[in-house]
């Protein structure tokens, strides 16, 4: 039990702590950088700046039809595990209580065992993933260190939370353990690798399409 | 009764048949998770068992171990107590008191050197020179150390002596601590539960009386018979667990129907007792059927570990002030890389102006 109490204790404080400073530190980084005025005008037609940048972050949710093709196992299979962890992560009794515990935030779980069998499905998605990561020749030459990281920050709490679903491989106190220190793990390094693009995906789409809905394009 | 007599001799004098006596060790046996064959070697054993002699020191307690052994169902500490073992000393079960009381105690280590059984319930308190718990004046620290000189093996009865239980709890003010801490070269078992089984008490015993040794314990030994499965494993809620149907109240719809108590706090997955399985009060019920989730009195620490009625999935700490604190300095931070950032455009227009 020692090691769970670490892990319910000083680890996930540990962990808040690096996560919500790192996450505002690149946030308000970036945030507040000086920003490059465009003085020429818009081009007839254009939007507002802000529905052009919205436009841009939905439109942006699935590939142009150009790419479509080239792009179905990606774009579907990042679907399959982005929803996949959206759905376990919110949608497990034990998560809500532990989000409630933290904000004070509750609503109804989803059955475990339909949590377990999505989990099932993410952890197949996410192998997928780096299959392909590692299989892809172009892919594989833009990969480095903390892409692969990333990647096992991502799937290690969905292994090791199935693992203790299901009381498998070690004395349940363990395997909770384990799998709160990998979310520990997940958390701490949610800041300085590309896990950021859950919190600077919306800023970064939203910057490009203002820029190119400003001269008319729709991106 | 002469301390020399058999104890198979003994039971027969009182009428028990060797078939009752047969079925007493059968019991054990399966109750300890002993392959069914030992059940006969258990029973000559304790048929060639001479009365075990035992001291017991109720040390910085509340009683409630005694009370639940003595009010336990058959195979009870009664039993043992009045047909297996000398009971030579034992504040509250005793006729003796004061210095007579001392001296049964004295006169049982002298003449069963080497032999006896020491059972402990309650903690040590060692803050201050243990000037905090103290019976015929010497403190329980002196008095468990002359005790346990020269007994066959300790049995530490309860959470408060297994693991320091209550007394021990945050900020432990009397600097309480386990037999285990104080006690060392005797093979010393941890029967924890605030109050423990009695069944785990009684086959730990018999098994002693029986074979001459101690039964099989896991890392914190304890008995692995007796706890080597959760609560949880052997909780008849558990199939509401799997189905992640829990009571949100200990009044609401889900608690009238028996579902988990997962989320009220229940510590039974990681419990290592017997509750769910033998039960309490001759098999009537045990706290989670009673509607309370498990508080895991049989852990070391479970009185600091985050609450009793905190999920378990839930962390221990209030991370507010953490996050508080955290969310500032690292606005701080992006801050003032921005400015830096800023600063050096500034500098460079200036230059290329």
């Amino acid at each position: 039990m020692e090691l769970l109490d670490f892990a319910r204790g000083t680890a996930l404080a540990i962990a808040f702590a690096v996560f919500v400073a790192g996450t505002l530190w690149r946030l308000a980084g970036v945030l507040l950088l000086p920003r490059i005025r465009d003085f020429s005008p818009a081009r007839e037609g254009a939007p507002p700046a802000m529905l052009g940048a919205v436009r841009a972050v939905l439109r942006r949710m699935w590939p142009r039809k150009e790419f479509v093709q080239a792009t179905m196992f990606a774009t579907i299979n990042s679907y399959v595990f982005h929803i996949g962890l959206a759905l376990v992560v919110f949608g497990l009794a034990p998560h809500i209580l532990f989000i409630r515990n933290l904000t004070g935030l509750a609503w109804p779980a989803l059955p475990s065992n339909l949590v377990f069998g999505i989990g099932v499905i993410t952890l197949a998605a996410l192998v997928g993933a780096l299959a392909r990561r590692l299989v892809h020749p172009v892919l594989r030459l833009l990969s480095h260190t903390g892409d692969y990281l990333s990647w096992l920050m991502t799937v290690l709490p969905v292994i090791t939370g199935l693992l203790a679903t299901s009381h498998l491989g070690a004395r349940y106190e363990t395997l909770l353990a384990v799998h709160i220190l990998s979310v520990a793990a997940l958390l701490v390094w949610f800041p300085f690798g590309k896990l950021m693009h859950a919190v600077l995906f919306a800023f970064s789409r939203g910057a490009t399409g203002m820029r190119f809905s400003h001269r008319g394009v729709n991106v | 009764m002469p301390e020399a007599m058999l104890l198979g001799d003994l039971l027969r004098q009182m009428g028990i048949s060797r078939r009752a006596f047969l079925k007493y060790a059968s019991y054990m046996a399966s109750l300890m998770a002993l392959p069914p064959s030992v059940a006969g070697v258990m029973a000559d054993g304790l048929a060639k068992a001479r009365r075990q002699a035992v001291i017991w020191l109720s040390l910085q307690e509340c009683t409630g171990c005694t009370e639940s052994l003595t009010r336990s169902f058959s195979p009870s500490l009664e039993d043992l107590i009045f047909d297996f073992i000398s009971l030579d000393y034992h504040h509250t079960l005793q006729a003796a008191s004061g210095e007579a009381a001392e001296a049964a105690r004295r006169q049982s280590m002298r003449e069963n050197r080497g032999k006896y059984l020491v059972v402990v319930d309650g903690s040590v308190p060692t803050a201050d020179g243990g000037v905090y718990s103290v019976i015929a004046g010497r403190t329980n620290m002196d008095m468990l150390a002359e005790t346990v000189e020269h007994a066959a093996a300790v049995i530490a009865v309860g959470t408060c002596a297994s693991f320091g239980g209550l007394p021990q709890a945050d900020p432990n003010p009397t600097g309480a601590v386990a037999i285990t801490k104080l006690v060392s070269g005797k093979p010393v078992i941890n029967i924890p539960g605030c109050p423990p089984m009695p069944q785990a008490m009684a086959g730990t015993i018999t098994h002693f009386l029986s074979f001459g040794t101690l039964p099989e314990l896991d890392a914190l030994q304890r008995p692995r018979a007796f706890f080597g499965e959760t609560i949880h494993d052997r909780c008849y809620r558990r199939s509401f667990y799997e189905r992640g149907m829990f009571a949100k109240s200990f009044d609401d719809e889900g608690a009238r129907q028996g579902w988990c108590l997962y989320e009220l706090g229940c510590k039974g997955p990681v419990t290592y007792n017997a509750c769910a399985s033998l039960k309490w009060n001759g098999g009537v019920s045990f706290p989670i059927q009673s509607g309370h989730g498990c508080i895991g009195c049989s852990e070391p620490r479970f009185w600091d570990r985050g609450g009793l009625y905190r999920p378990l999935s839930a962390g221990t700490t209030d991370v507010g002030k953490v996050i508080g604190i955290a969310a500032a300095a690292g606005a701080a931070l992006g801050a003032g890389a921005a400015a830096l950032a800023r600063q050096r455009r500034a500098s460079t227009s200036a230059k290329e102006a």
